[in-house]
């Protein structure tokens, strides 16, 4: 077995994979919220007007890296449920079950945000526009995910169960998309539009990027987080987990 | 035919399923009786105005239909289930996903056909337009057996769980929306006159999709719930 190999399966064993994750949990908090804090800066206060939509159109610092991330929190629950349910690594279970909240969270975001903007922008807080309805979707795509995780006994079994249908999902996502797409041009000509990224000014480009960096590490840090909840939970009786459940009581409870 | 034989195998598997349903032939109305009140409740809500009626009446037998076949979903294998039937199929040395699709198929002629069979008269209470009496069976002929074969994957998924129900809605209902917008769509399209052909042909293609991928998933789905 080469050295590569050995790091592969040394890096997907629960006790490592706990270890290293709850090494690199505060940074990705930390350094989400630096970045986050600095990109609400520069999309509050250091952006200029729009000269159309005035000060409104700024919540598209938090609402565009959101709607992108919810589809990248899709994208990645649903490669580690394949990988998982390929090659029955352990690890990718509890992975791809992290990325579900963590994304249904980002896609909730995105609708009230969406509609919030709405609200003075389009005078309503709901239309039934092409995007609006596929997040909407997504969004129950997600909650079916994690309804069917939560909903079966046996932990590994939840998992794969989940991740398959996490899998039929995102086969449906581009029809739902085009289909909505195709339901709505069908009935109403033009809607309204997000700007888009390649019109946007450079001094609002930079913002909504670093956020969008923020928001991936943000996620990233969260998902390691549930992860070590993850594995703990699915290695509850092993020794490694005695071990750290022993260490905990000795330091809390004298 | 030989006994032994995966063609065996299928036919003695799809006399048995419809034996089933002919023991209990009065279980076989209830999907038809669901969508005939779900159907009279709208204009008892919405009130009896005929244009209105005709205005919704497409998108409401769509959804009715779409309804009592998703209440129907969990019959497909509870009974097999708790008889360990199911497990016995997942045994056989015959291919899993043909057996399933044998089931599906028989599950889907025993309740959803009846349901395009009513669907006429559905549309008569709420006034439909008399032009579109064959489009909306043949929309839900091309339909039905598309919710059907995602339906099963969904319910292999859930096999073995005490209450399903909901949490069943929850993953199904997602995955109809293209169906629905497709099949509503192209009844919609006919009525305001438009061409409506190629939504249907859309939903013919994934038709065929579904029934080569479906059977596959399902059986797929099931081997994780039975594991």
């Amino acid at each position: 077995m080469n050295a590569f190999m050995l790091w592969f399966h040394r890096m997907g064993s629960p006790p490592t994979a706990y270890r290293i994750a709850g090494r690199a949990v505060p940074w990705c908090y930390g350094l989400g919220l630096v970045l986050a804090a600095i990109a609400l800066y520069g999309g509050l206060v250091l952006a200029p007007r729009d000269y159309q939509q005035g000060d409104a159109y700024r919540i598209i610092f938090i609402h565009v890296p959101c709607a992108w991330m919810s589809l990248f929190a899709y994208f990645f629950m649903a490669a580690n449920a394949f990988i998982a349910l390929i090659w029955r690594i352990k690890l990718s279970e509890v992975l791809a079950m992290a990325a579900a909240p963590a994304g249904a969270a980002f896609t909730f975001v995105t609708l009230v945000t969406g509609s919030l903007w709405g609200k003075p922008m389009w005078g309503t807080w709901w239309t039934w526009d092409a995007r609006l309805t596929s997040e909407l979707v997504l969004l129950f795509l997600y909650l079916g995910v994690i309804g069917l995780h939560a909903a079966i006994e046996d932990r590994r079994q939840a998992a794969r169960a989940a991740g398959f249908l996490a899998l039929v999902g995102i086969v449906n996502i581009p029809i739902v998309h085009f289909s909505v797409n195709w339901w709505n041009t069908l009935h109403q000509g033009s809607t309204v539009r997000l700007l888009g990224p390649s019109k946007i000014d450079a001094s609002m480009a930079w913002p909504l990027l670093l956020m969008a960096l923020a928001t991936h590490v943000w996620f990233f840090g969260s998902v390691l987080a549930r992860t070590r909840n993850g594995l703990l939970e699915l290695d509850a009786g092993k020794d490694w987990v005695r071990a750290i459940a022993l260490a905990e009581r000795t330091r809390g409870g004298d | 035919m030989k006994p032994g034989s995966t063609l065996a195998a299928c036919t003695a598997l799809v006399r048995r399923d419809l034996t089933l349903v002919w023991r209990r032939r009065g279980d076989a109305a209830n999907p038809i009786l669901f969508a005939l009140i779900v159907v009279a409740l709208f204009p008892l809500a919405l009130g009896p105005e005929p244009e209105q009626l005709r205005r919704i009446s497409i998108g409401v037998v769509f959804v009715a239909v779409l309804l009592a076949g998703l209440l129907a979903l969990d019959s497909l294998f509870r009974a097999d289930w708790e008889d360990g039937s199911l497990e016995q199929l997942v045994l056989s040395p015959h291919p899993l996903s043909l057996l399933l699709a044998c089931k599906i198929g028989v599950h889907w002629a025993t309740t959803a056909l009846p349901l395009i069979l009513v669907s006429p008269l559905l549309g008569e209470l709420l006034h439909l337009d008399p032009a579109l009496r064959w489009l909306l069976p043949s929309a839900l002929l091309l339909a039905t057996p598309l919710l059907s074969l995602l339906g099963a994957v969904c319910v292999a998924l859930t096999v073995g769980m005490r209450r399903a129900g909901m949490l069943l809605a929850l993953l199904v209902l997602p995955l109809y929306v293209p169906v629905l917008i497709f099949g509503a769509g192209a009844c919609d399209a006919a009525q305001a006159g438009l061409p409506f052909l190629a939504p249907l042909l859309w939903l013919g293609a994934a038709l065929a999709l579904a029934l080569v991928l479906a059977p596959l998933a399902c059986a797929a789905a099931l081997r994780i719930s039975l594991s």
